[in-house]
């Protein structure tokens, strides 16, 4: 127990003295983690849209797939993303192996299904008569596009909290696409991992304790605004 | 029901105002009179009108938004070097290396000191020793620092990796439970001591992960002739410190290189059973990737660390790391000395 608490005060002194490592670990923890989040939803949301709304021949096995995707595992994505951005890799031009970028890549193929099956099953509940009725009422096939996201926007908010959750706290795939560089790709779960092995006990558990703080605040702030979103319509 | 859907997707110029227009609602949803041109089902939404209708969306959007670019710079080239074009290229050196170098902590040192003296920035992946020569042999590292000289041997040859030059040694040692069930302490030869844990099915935790101590404790498993399986033979698969916490946890033995297990030692209930003898050399080469194979190595990059690890200045730095910390060197400096 004297490991913990040794841990929690290391934390504590990390935060409190604003250890400059630690920050930049931190922060680029969530400038990788939050970009790939952001990336996901430009690509997973419309992906999920289409998908739910739009009939066409193959859609089952695309939702299936999908589906099986939202438990890809980190590092078989890291894998293929490093045999495709290694220097002798069809991609390796971009001279993006080992950056945070390729992080971001990773991450972001980790999320997209996460956030296309979130979107896919909460535009899927709604009403197909509202489909109907929308476009009854003379809407263009982009406003009712509109009103049924905004209408399923509580599943998308949970799509961007699983998303990210997912994402900030894998380490397979940024521990091979990134390469753990102190300085450079170094992320709380890689860090830790790191700590972990070197015996640094206490500064793993404070490590993993920061990891959780940020977890926990980001989330709870998502949580926050997707309640905000479900009073505004309840008081309605 | 959507079959007009893909006609939609036809004129993109239409779709990216049309989307742009659409995000400026989401964002800024008093701004309606910008949007909402065309007929408002006032059915479907009119309660929520004037009430920030996306605002759980725009506020998700915005914090995610915010939180991609906290730490400014914006761009996602690390510490300020470019990544791409072949002038920025050239300025990043990779260095596959092996755990115990990093787990030790003396790259910490090290690496500083050459991005200070050169210029360039070096990439450090730390991994086994098996996967830093493979990745030598692909050509997608720079350089190499490693501790399995027949395998590295081989890959000269091979024509990938080229001024492979002598760097520093530890050596390995046998470390295990202080009750030492297998009575190996104080023998001056690692092979009987490895058949004495055998036969005594004493538990023995290998690295199992084909790096440069891992190939080391093979070598003395056939040097002993004991094919080495069974209940106590457990395979961590893993780094060196992480094997030594497993080995500490299991009560067992393994073969460990004398930087790591010094460094780790605090936390751990081993003890040194067997150290000494010469076939336990931890021999560290520096060896970089031959440009000339593989034109996207970075050869003077390459050499230029080749240089540093060499150096009088560097070595006295290896010969003085640890002493302040654990009251004796972890490495011996050896540059220009022949190998054995």
């Amino acid at each position: 127990m004297d490991l913990v608490v040794d841990g929690i005060v290391k934390a504590f002194w990390l935060l409190v003295k604003g250890d400059r490592e630690m920050i930049r670990i931190a922060v680029l923890t969530l400038r990788v983690s939050g970009l790939a989040t952001i990336i996901s939803l430009l690509i997973g949301v419309p992906l999920g849209t289409v998908l739910a709304l739009w009939a066409f021949r193959g859609r089952h096995a695309a939702a299936s797939l999908v589906n099986t995707g939202m438990g890809l595992p980190p590092v078989v994505v890291g894998l293929w993303v490093s045999i495709l951005l290694w220097r002798y890799g069809p991609l390796g031009f971009l001279h993006l192996m080992y950056t945070p970028a390729a992080m971001v890549i990773a991450q972001t193929i980790i999320a997209i299904p996460i956030v296309a099956g979130f979107t896919m099953a909460g535009i899927g509940q709604l009403d197909s008569g509202l489909r109907l009725q929308i476009l009854a009422l003379g809407a263009s096939w982009w406003q009712m596009l509109w009103i049924l996201l905004r209408e399923a926007r509580l599943s998308v908010a949970a799509a961007v909290i699983a998303g990210f959750g997912r994402v900030i706290s894998e380490i397979g795939a940024s521990m091979m696409v990134g390469g753990n560089i102190l300085g450079q790709t170094r992320v709380l779960t890689t860090a830790t991992a790191l700590e972990v092995s070197r015996g640094n006990f206490g500064m793993a558990i404070a490590l993993s304790i920061i990891l959780l703080g940020i977890s926990y605040a980001v989330t709870s702030g998502l949580t926050y605004l997707q309640h905000k979103g479900r009073h505004v319509s309840d008081g309605a | 029901m959507l079959r007009g859907f893909p006609r939609m997707l036809r004129p993109s110029i239409r779709l990216g105002r049309e989307l742009c227009l659409r995000l400026r609602g989401f964002l800024f949803p008093d701004s309606q009179s910008h949007n909402h041109r065309g007929a408002r089902p006032g059915a479907c939404s009119g309660g929520r009108r004037g009430v920030a209708p996306g605002s759980g969306l725009m506020g998700l959007a915005m914090m995610l938004a915010a939180m991609a670019l906290a730490g400014a710079g914006g761009s996602l080239s690390v510490g300020g070097s470019p990544t791409s074009g072949a002038a920025g290229a050239s300025r990043e050196v990779i260095l596959a290396t092996t755990t115990s170098t990093q787990d030790s902590g003396l790259l910490d040192v090290l690496i500083p000191m050459f991005e200070k003296q050169t210029g360039y920035i070096v990439r450090t992946i730390a991994v086994g020793t098996g996967q830093a020569l493979a990745l030598g042999a692909r050509g997608e590292a720079d350089l190499l620092l490693c501790h399995a000289p027949a395998a590295e041997i081989e890959l000269v040859k091979s024509g990938a990796v080229v001024n492979r030059r002598l760097v520093m040694h530890n050596d390995f040692i046998i470390v295990g439970p202080t009750s030492d069930p297998a009575r190996i302490r104080g023998m001056k030869t690692a092979s009987p001591a490895f058949a004495q844990i055998a036969q005594a099915g004493a538990v023995f935790v290998s690295r199992g992960d084909d790096s440069g101590t891992h190939k080391k404790e093979k070598e003395i498993w056939t040097h002993a002739g004991v094919k080495p399986a069974g209940r106590w033979y457990l395979e961590s698969g893993s780094g060196m410190g992480q094997t030594l916490n497993i080995a500490s946890e299991k009560q067992g033995y393994t073969l460990t290189d004398r930087a790591t297990y010094l460094a780790l030692k605090k936390r751990l209930a081993l003890d040194v059973l067997v150290e000494g003898d010469g076939a336990l050399l931890n021999i560290y080469h520096v060896m970089q990737v031959n440009p000339e194979k593989f034109p996207k190595v970075n050869g003077r990059g390459g050499l230029a660390f080749v240089r540093f690890m060499v150096a009088e200045s560097t070595q006295q730095v290896i010969a003085e790391f640890g002493m302040k910390e654990y009251g004796e060197p972890l490495f011996f400096p050896d540059a220009g000395k022949s190998r054995e």
